[in-house]
């Protein structure tokens, strides 16, 4: 059986699927639809949806309810994730899993708002305080769309972080047929828990890449949580050894694990010079490149990105061995094309192409751009 | 009610508190920790939850659970506490800082009326970050930030929770030696609770002020600021009503989903596209969905991308939308098979494109709308004649293109439009009289 919806409800469904009880949001958009069902949904399974008064509490609401036990996400648009940017900072540093929307529009500022736009693939890596990672998936498709938001909870639990999926407006306004996916309530293990502990330290971690154990407020253990420099104990410090040894965890336990999280769909036809690189929804125009190209005997290799940070620096390596030309094609000025770049070698010639008015960039003008029309 | 007697919510190793001598913060943490004992309940039950600010030091001398988080966003942070776990006492501890910068936060969480307790530290300025003035620094006052006194008036914290819904509000002193009971009082609320209690900042503000006790006093009367008790009435909790209300709806199915079996055969051997642009409010994306989901009957693949301005029901109204039988393709070429323009709101969208449009599209337009220049096929279309409401424009002119074109059976269109049941009759009409245009 088939169905024809839209990406809003698509990432809605595989979000409670994954056992989401909480969401709060605020409307904006191209994410409201995403708001409005979860604001509908969350009630019938004994879930819990807010509509906040701002996107600032939003995120505060989030964080709290994460604490408590929560399985939480929110969604918002660029100028929301401005808003959400101290909390974001607050949710690393509490170690939050989270998992946090961003249905691109058309900035800066206020922008577009019904415009599509790629333009906050640096922002969601480097929007808070400190320069601490993230996790950053982007489904390409709607049939993505579904496994990566899962895929994200996994991905948040597992590292205790907040977790973006970057999607856009076309992703997320988009209806498409895919197959009828199933409303099962819950197809993920509950969060596990410390046992009770008269000396639990909610910080605690053996190696400096681990994930503290959680313990959520209200549950066996008494929970000290802390958005400053702490010890393992959830005390505020001051002390360069303790402080030295936090931020490393937080750095590690995401740089650490790039191979656990790296996540991406590489097409490579062997003695191709020529590497096509996109990621959300200019990887369709891309793939229609790729077999159009391919149809007319000439050679030529993709890589859609899917996990977009941490940057999966091994798989893209790999695809660019024996290339020449690498494109890489985003609705921004070249945000991920700074990304290959580091990564080329000096012989390596590495083009963006770029729109920024709001329209996609079409398959005929990537065959033109590439030559391989 | 904690099954053990507990002697203290203080974690004596850590004391004594860190503030400056003659500041009223301790005495407020002392009467917490009385209260918190009078009330007897499991520290694992309690979270206190922090500001920023010298009150942010707080929660690290009680044993119960703490969160210390950003500026102003503590009562943000103990919502979502409460609302997942509303059995947890929450107490938040902020100053007036943190009720200048999180006002917003404080207005809306009484106006819920969230079962938290909101103690304020009111020390009438920033006493961390240099005695500058804050949202309550009275009239006249010097701090670092008001060197000629100030002039804007001290926000009334207790009047502006009060009228906005909260439980339980009052005003106090640190001299109070009821404090601890009020303290009870509030925590044992079930709604929103908020004690203001004014105290002295004994490094900046009683400095620069030659302030006292007497005239923190003299102040709050000066100010016509009431003390004591001021609202004590019960109303609907928030984590309480929201799970009364979700218990309504429990178990009702979730995502009306719409199905959609393969029951016709199609016609079609490659990718088409099809652009439809009028009026908003028209039912313009509505007519596309149910030509996709037509599709879908039929056994092909269906996109649809709607564009339209901020506005809802003024403006254009754009679907743009492919047919395939084939899973994979997506997005067609540059140019579509077919554009219908309906209004003179749809052609203004996209009139630029007549003249670059090739052959191999046909142009459908209202019959009154202008002439245009293109080389692509062109049909004018006579909706008036068909008396059709203009909502039902759209699903007509596409019922009349499958009729020319034979993507997929029209049967497939009728019973894609009676998915919606309260508009199939005049969704049925639309596609009939598609033949008199």
């Amino acid at each position: 059986m088939r169905e024809f919806i839209d990406g809003s409800e698509v990432v809605a469904r595989a979000s409670i699927n994954s056992g989401c009880n909480f969401f709060s949001g605020y409307p904006i958009t191209p994410a409201t639809g995403i708001l409005l069902h979860m604001l509908k949904e969350l009630p019938k399974i004994g879930g819990i949806a807010i509509q906040a008064e701002d996107e600032i509490s939003a995120m505060g609401f989030c964080i709290g309810a994460a604490l408590s036990g929560a399985r939480v996400m929110t969604a918002t648009s660029g100028p929301g994730i401005s808003l959400y940017s101290e909390s974001i900072g607050a949710a690393i540093m509490c170690e939050v899993p989270m998992v946090i929307v961003d249905c691109q529009r058309m900035g800066p500022a206020t922008g577009g708002a019904t415009t599509v736009a790629q333009g906050d693939v640096q922002f969601l890596r480097w929007g808070t305080s400190g320069g601490y990672p993230v996790i950053v998936l982007a489904p390409s498709s709607l049939e993505e769309c579904y496994a990566i938001t899962q895929h994200a909870f996994e991905l948040a639990e597992k590292f205790r972080s907040p977790v973006f999926l970057a999607l856009d407006k076309d992703l997320v306004y988009t209806s498409s047929t895919v197959d009828t996916i199933e409303i099962s309530r819950k197809i993920m293990p509950d969060r596990s828990y410390a046992i009770f502990n008269e000396k639990y330290l909610p910080f605690a971690v053996e190696n400096s890449q681990d994930t503290p154990v959680f313990s959520p407020y209200g549950g066996a253990n008494r929970v000290r949580m802390t958005a400053s420099s702490h010890n393992e104990a959830g005390f505020l410090v001051k002390d360069p050894k303790t402080v030295n040894k936090l931020n490393d965890h937080l750095f590690n336990k995401i740089n650490q694990h790039v191979d656990q999280i790296s996540m991406g769909k590489a097409d490579l036809q062997p003695g191709s010079k020529i590497l096509l690189i996109s990621y959300g929804t200019p990887s369709q125009a891309m793939l229609e490149a790729v077999n159009y190209a391919r149809a007319h005997r000439k050679q030529v290799s993709s890589l859609v990105v899917q996990s977009i940070w941490p940057v999966p620096e091994k798989l893209i390596l790999a695809c660019l061995e024996g290339i020449q030309q690498a494109y890489v094609i985003e609705l921004n000025h070249g945000q991920y094309l700074r990304e290959i770049e580091k990564l080329a070698k000096q012989d390596l010639q590495v083009i963006g192409i770029n729109r920024v008015d709001g329209e996609l960039i079409t398959t005929k003008e990537i065959l033109e751009k590439t030559g391989l029309l | 009610m904690n099954t053990l007697i507990q002697n203290t919510y203080l974690d004596e190793e850590k004391l004594p508190y860190p503030f400056c001598p003659g500041c009223g913060h301790g005495s407020i943490l002392d009467q917490l920790n009385a209260a918190l004992i009078k009330l007897n309940i499991d520290p694992r039950k309690i979270v206190l939850v922090t500001d920023i600010g010298c009150q942010g030091l707080s929660d690290q001398f009680f044993i119960t659970n703490a969160f210390h988080g950003l500026h102003g966003r503590s009562i943000t942070y103990a919502t979502g506490i409460k609302m997942t776990n509303p059995e947890l006492k929450v107490i938040v501890l902020i100053g007036d800082g943190g009720c200048g910068i999180g006002g917003h936060h404080l207005i809306n969480a009484a106006r819920r009326n969230i079962g938290l307790t909101v103690i304020v530290f009111n020390n009438l300025n920033y006493g961390m970050t240099g005695g500058e003035h804050s949202a309550t620094t009275p009239t006249g006052s010097f701090t670092s930030s008001t060197l000629q006194g100030n002039l804007e008036r001290p926000m009334d914290i207790c009047s502006t929770v009060i009228v906005n819904g909260a439980s339980f509000v009052a005003r106090t002193t640190t001299f109070d030696h009821q404090l601890s009971n009020m303290m009870a009082q509030a925590i044992q609320t079930d709604g929103f609770s908020l004690i203001d209690i004014w105290e002295l900042c004994t490094a900046y503000y009683v400095p620069r002020n030659n302030f006292s006790k007497k005239a923190l006093e003299d102040t709050i009367v000066k100010l016509k600021f009431k003390t004591g008790i001021l609202q004590n009435e019960i109303h609907p909790e928030y984590s309480i009503a929201y799970r009364e209300n979700a218990q309504k709806q429990l178990d009702k199915p979730i995502f009306s989903s719409y199905p959609l079996e393969e029951k016709f055969s199609h016609q079609l051997k490659e990718l088409q596209t099809l652009t439809i642009s009028g009026t908003a409010g028209k039912r313009i994306g509505t007519a596309a969905t149910i030509f996709c989901r037509a599709a879908v009957l039929s056994g092909l693949f269906a996109t649809q991308r709607d564009d339209y301005p901020v506005t809802v029901k003024t403006g254009f109204s754009l679907a743009e939308f492919s047919i395939s039988p084939d899973a994979t393709k997506k997005t067609g070429n540059t140019y579509p098979d077919a554009l219908i323009v309906l209004s003179i709101e749809g052609f203004k969208k996209v009139q630029s494109k007549f003249e670059t449009l090739p052959e191999s599209t046909t142009i459908y337009l209202d019959e009154d709308l202008p002439s245009i220049k293109t080389k692509a096929k062109e049909k004018r279309l006579n909706f008036k004649k068909t008396g059709l409401k203009k909502e039902y424009w759209a699903l007509a002119s596409l019922a009349y293109v499958l009729n020319i074109t034979g993507y997929f059976p029209v049967e497939a269109l009728v019973e894609a439009s009676s998915i919606r049941k309260e508009f199939a009759d005049d969704y049925l009409k639309a596609i009939n009289e598609s033949q008199n245009l």
